[in-house]
């Protein structure tokens, strides 16, 4: 039992395999999804903490806090969910390995990215009260400052990769980041509607 | 020599020259190697393992008898939170990632994890979080407030001063570490399998890392939520923990808890998975009852999720609360003593060889069974309301985090030394060491439980002679000192068996998983071909097979399936890089930054960006076609 063990018989060759593959197949993919899980449990513990801070108070918002505005969140919103037709587009050419397209895809993004951080500068601006005013404020910002670092951080991604794909000759390992990072957008304006579901919305029904 | 050995030592060079690390220093701060990162994390940890060890030598001292004035309240107070803090954020859970990134390849009959400069990444920044906390400590900036800083204690009112900020961002550090590990172990258990072994044919270990890796997703970001809401409070005057401002101080307590308690169960589960090992290869017998152990596992994953509110049954919630999470606590103790039948049911069925890592099982057993015993007993609410805040307390956790998790531990270590050194280590210094330790440990932290009992406070630097608790505080210090010079034992046939101790070989104790198949130390590719595997025990087999073809001369892994492990392409594995290294310290210097400016998080955001593009820049040939083609 103290020696070497002996070589294992070889049955087969490996060496005829692809070199990458897509989607849930690739391994890049699980890191993604990995991510995306601690993110998303992050946005759903912020949220869990807002609810919980609603029940703790007799008004919610407190009674010389106004309600949120609609109109900036209401374009971003409207803007989020408009830009996974480009999104989900570049995905599809990214599967289909199409270079050309790809490239002028994730520009398209990125412009698409900086617009909506734009609007999501004028949400903010016009947010009240301050963040240091009471802990609904704190809450509200809390929770706008998670999702607009998301947003900043997949525009950045994009740009980067854009970068990269008008520089470099596009392997398969590289279609299959962009289709990771549209993957990410998504998660990026998924995560957004309950957010804004409860900030918004909810104040008003109850 | 033969043609065959020939075509053997030509690819196991190719292999060694595609895996090499850069000589040097340079090797150290580029290198890739999960066996070499696991290894200085390994150290890390039980560095720091000694120093707390230290903190609670000096306060065992402190409280030996009564009245004694050799330290003073805030000494105490730093010692303990600095005791604490170190124990569960610095060393508990970062040594059991630890062996995960070093051991989770090997039984996979892989070269290296999923994403290697994650790795990288986890231990550098894990490295900042130790520094953040000892660092201050070295300059007299201690948190005095415990292992959980609650607020408005810990709030702007109360802590001025940076003690608290320290202590909340250390916690960033760590837990962005952890979680970039699991996400890396997750990814690796599930898509780096070898071809054959199904979920179904996975060894324990890799099960208990998979969950205890899901169990860190779900619980790391409420604890990071919290400082950063604690940090928010005290920096940019948030009132998320504030009365005055409509915040409440028991959402600090839920979101700590929240994370608290799976805490615990990401320290034990992984525990789990030594001590299947162990039991199995010691008992020469495959694992008895594996779909429960499996189904157990799972379930205590599940379950501690909701338990947190049993930490919190002082403060005052509703009752129906407290009976539901009385209720779900105790729940938790059936798929624990399921394990503990399987793995006694392992032995007894078996043909147990009592060398030092089972030595260390028993151990674990009675010592974690009986820490289960005053968990069921601090779960019932109005029971703990005698006792929260007791020695009682102090006793239990301790019963079950050094029963249930260091015991496994240094089972562990003595299990796979052998294999990551090629040396064996001392039986009869081992012995020893496990006498020396788990005799001490009981006689210093069983009379705990009285002095609870009796109403010892936890979190006193001192007290007055006529409550009578001096003799078994005495008694407690003496146990204590025991175990200390058990570890230092421990420690001493380490250190000697490295060059002296006895040659392994490949598999010393006849082990059944993959690992034991690579030579002892592995090589820096771990094995020559790709193993396959038919059943939880494949070195039981009679014939171990394996597939040729995964490249010998460039870093290539075989990326399987998640449920079959059918095999399903080759994966480049990147190289040794300065990147991660370098992105660590970009994301402290935003850390460490935002504790005195928000704007920190704007300005330290840049470098960061731009180390990690550099970072995932992949090398291939520049574009040929477009308006940024090469020309």
């Amino acid at each position: 039992m103290m020696n070497d063990r002996a070589e294992p018989r070889i049955i087969g060759d490996l060496s005829g395999l692809p070199e990458s593959a897509q989607g849930p197949d690739h391994l890049v993919w699980w890191g993604n999804i990995g991510f995306m899980l601690i993110e998303g449990t992050g946005f759903a513990l912020a949220l869990g903490a807002y609810l919980f801070l609603a029940s703790r108070s007799a008004h919610w918002p407190p009674p010389d806090d106004p309600l949120p505005g609609l109109m900036w969140s209401g374009i971003l919103t409207i803007g989020l969910m408009l830009s996974e037709v480009p999104n989900l587009w570049v995905k599809r050419r990214a599967a289909a390995h199409d270079a050309g397209s790809v490239r002028i895809g994730v520009v398209i993004m990125t412009v698409i990215g900086l617009v909506l951080l734009v609007v999501r500068g004028f949400e903010i601006a016009v947010l009240v009260p301050s963040w240091n005013h009471d802990a609904y404020g704190s809450m509200v910002w809390l929770l706008l400052v998670l999702h607009t670092s998301h947003i900043l951080t997949d525009c950045g991604d994009t740009f980067v990769q854009a970068l990269w794909l008008y520089t470099h000759e596009i392997g398969d390992d590289q279609f299959a980041d962009v289709e990771d990072n549209a993957d990410y957008w998504t998660f990026v304006v998924v995560a957004w509607l309950p957010l804004y579901a409860v900030v918004y919305w909810l104040p008003r029904l109850a | 020599m033969s043609a065959g050995a020939d075509g053997v030592e030509l690819r196991r060079a190719e292999l060694a020259e595609a895996w090499r690390d850069p000589p040097g220093l340079w090797g150290f701060l580029v290198t890739v190697d999960h066996k070499r990162l696991a290894a200085r994390y390994i150290v890390t940890t039980m560095f720091l393992l000694f120093l707390a060890g230290l903190l609670a030598m000096d306060m065992r001292i402190q409280l030996s008898a009564p009245g004694l004035h050799r330290m003073g309240p805030q000494l105490y107070n730093e010692s303990f939170s600095l005791h604490g803090s170190t124990m569960l954020f610095l060393v508990s859970v970062p040594v059991m990632e630890a062996m995960a990134l070093w051991l989770v390849p090997l039984m996979l009959g892989q070269r290296n994890m999923a994403f290697p400069r994650l790795a990288a990444f986890s231990y550098w920044l894990y490295l900042g979080g130790a520094l953040m906390l000892w660092v201050p400590h070295a300059l007299d900036i201690t948190p005095d407030l415990g292992w959980f800083e609650y607020p408005p204690l810990s709030g702007p009112g109360y802590a001025p001063g940076h003690r608290v900020d320290i202590w909340a961002q250390m916690i960033t550090f760590t837990e962005v570490a952890a979680l970039a590990a699991s996400v890396n172990i997750i990814a690796t258990i599930l898509k780096l399998r070898p071809p054959g072994m199904t979920l179904a044919r996975m060894p324990l270990f890799l099960w208990a890392m998979l969950i205890a890796s899901l169990m860190t997703i779900f619980a790391l970001p409420a604890i990071m939520l919290t400082t950063s809401m604690l940090i928010a409070d005290r920096l940019v005057a948030t009132h998320f923990f504030s009365p005055s401002g409509g915040g409440d101080v028991l959402l600090f307590q839920h979101l700590y808890w929240f994370f608290g308690h799976p805490e615990v169960y990401i320290i034990f589960i992984p525990a789990v998975g030594f001590v299947s090992s162990i039991v199995e290869t010691f008992s020469r017998r495959p694992i008895f009852g594996y779909p429960a152990m499996v189904l157990s596992v799972l379930a205590i994953g599940v379950l501690a999720f909701g338990l947190w509110v049993h930490h919190m049954f002082a403060v005052g919630l509703p009752r129906l609360g407290n009976d539901f999470y009385t209720a779900a606590s105790m729940t938790i103790a059936l798929p624990a003593g399921v394990q503990i039948f399987c793995w006694i049911a392992t032995i007894f069925s078996g043909r147990p060889r009592m060398a030092t890592p089972l030595l260390w099982v028993v151990g674990f057993l009675v010592t974690f069974v009986i820490g289960g015993m005053s968990g069921i007993m601090t779960a019932s609410a109005p029971l703990d309301l005698q006792l929260t805040d007791t020695y009682f307390v102090v006793a239990h956790f301790h019963y079950v985090l050094v029963g249930g998790a260091i015991f496994p531990l240094l089972g562990a270590f003595c299990y796979w030394y052998p294999k990551a050194t090629g040396r064996l280590m001392s039986e009869r210094l081992g012995v020893l060491a496990f006498a020396l330790i788990v005799g001490g440990f009981n006689i210093g932290f069983f009379p705990m439980h009285v002095l609870g009992l009796w109403g010892m406070p936890r979190r006193v630097y001192t007290y007055p002679a006529e409550m009578g608790w001096g003799p078994l505080n005495m008694l407690a210090t003496i146990g204590s000192t025991i175990a200390v010079i058990g570890g230092l034992v421990f420690v001493a046939n380490a250190l000697w068996s490295y060059w002296r101790g006895e040659r392994a070989g490949a598999d010393p104790w006849g082990g059944h998983t993959l690992e034991w198949l690579c030579p002892s130390p592995p090589p820096s590719y771990n094995f020559d071909s790709t193993p396959t595997v038919r059943s939880i025990t494949p070195l039981w087999e009679p014939e171990l097979l394996a597939y040729d073809g995964i490249a010998t001369t460039k870093r290539e892994l075989l990326v399987t399936s998640v449920m079959e492990a059918e095999p399903i392409y080759r994966q480049n594995s990147v190289g040794p890089s300065i990147w991660p290294l370098v992105a660590a310290v970009a994301v402290s210097i935003l850390f460490v930054g935002s504790i005195f400016t928000p704007w920190a998080l704007v300005w330290g955001a840049l470098p960061i960006a731009i180390t990690l593009s550099l970072w995932f820049w992949p090398t291939r040939e520049r574009a040929k076609t477009g308006p940024l083609r090469k020309r």
